[in-house]
């Protein structure tokens, strides 16, 4: 008799969740676990590779950190070694011919230039960052500044 | 303890008297054959994987790195185990290399780097040991696997191919140069050309 009322309970839930899950995407709202079960696992999205061409995408408003051409699986920055200055830093970027870090980012918060890299831009990769081949998960309607004003032109 | 030593030297230098010159060269070469191999046998068993990281030394710091590199995993399953990067693979080499490795075994008695602070601060002795070997013998464990002639650029991206034209192909760099902290984390790099 326990055992059966187990397996009805179990039963029971399983009807809920499923009931649950339906209502959900009734809605038309879901979480990023999409239409998964609590209890259930989603099929991993696959693994894209890396853009690896070393060109430079054109940046969506001037005050945007570039995002980097390249893969950087692999670069360490920590408080002992920077991967990314080893290229970027302005002493090595006659042997590297990479781009130079901005000089935005010898400045310090007081808004003093520094020899080198300031402490609070030291960490590349909050703020720049490599890029796969991927289908943006949501739409985006951004237009940049020049298109707006070339829009309203138009209007008047 | 002369006498002791003249006693000896008078039988090793007295032809023997009892047993044959067949039994003793046949003896000898047989004893040689086991020696030797044993020796052999020996040495490749201190060369690899097991008996590095047999130590906790090794096993916690340095083999725990290598793990998340890809001379660990990669897409062809083809790795490195420590022995082909860190004992060079000619025998006198070899030998020489593992003269030096008696300092490790010391180190280890005597717990020279036995907690992961001890191992951070001794950290870039350690690696300048590497990057001066490697840099001396022209990265030669490492062209063991990545050799010019095999290295096909055209199938490396832009800036690989580039940087390998321009500085391995003249020979004005050599691999450790610029591929330092490749298997392993770096130690504190600010005393370090080229790194910042």
């Amino acid at each position: 008799m326990f055992r059966f009322s187990i397996a009805l309970c179990s039963l029971v839930a399983a009807a809920l969740l499923i009931f649950v899950s339906d209502q959900v995407s009734a809605d038309g709202v879901a979480t990023l676990r999409g239409e998964a079960v609590l209890n259930g696992q989603n099929e991993a999205p696959r693994m894209m590779p890396f853009i690896n061409n070393d060109i430079r995408e054109a940046r969506n408003y001037p005050e945007q950190p570039p995002v980097i051409p390249h893969k950087t699986d692999g670069y360490i920055v920590d408080l002992n070694s920077n991967k990314c200055l080893s290229c970027h830093a302005r002493s090595r970027t006659g042997e590297s011919q990479a781009p130079m870090v901005s000089i935005t980012h010898f400045m310090d918060r007081e808004g003093q230039f520094r020899a080198s890299v300031s402490p609070r831009r030291y960490f590349c990769n909050q703020c720049h960052v490599s890029q796969r081949e991927v289908k943006p998960l949501v739409g985006n309607d951004f237009v940049d500044v020049d298109t707006l004003l070339l829009n309203r032109a138009k209007q008047q | 303890m002369l006498n002791f030593i003249r006693k000896y030297w008078q039988v090793l230098a007295r032809p023997s008297t009892s047993i044959g010159l067949g039994v003793l060269t046949l003896g000898g070469f047989v004893a040689g054959v086991i020696f030797w191999g044993g020796f052999n046998t020996a040495l490749e068993v201190t060369n690899t994987e097991t008996f590095c990281t047999g130590c906790h030394e090794m096993r916690d710091n340095v083999f725990a790195e290598l793990q998340t590199t890809i001379h660990f995993t990669n897409r062809s399953g083809v790795r490195a185990t420590c022995p082909d990067c860190h004992v060079p693979h000619e025998w006198t080499q070899k030998i020489a290399r593992k003269m030096q490795a008696s300092k490790e075994v010391w180190g280890h008695l005597f717990g020279t780097i036995d907690t992961r602070e001890k191992f951070q601060d001794k950290r870039i002795d350690l690696a300048i040991h590497e990057w001066t070997r490697l840099k001396a013998n022209d990265s030669l464990e490492c062209r063991n696997c990545h050799s010019d002639e095999s290295m096909d650029i055209t199938r490396q991206s832009v800036r690989a191919a580039d940087a390998h034209e321009r500085f391995l192909f003249t020979g004005e760099k050599t691999c450790i140069d610029c591929h330092k902290g490749i298997a392993h984390r770096l130690p504190d790099m600010s005393q370090v050309p080229g790194w910042q």
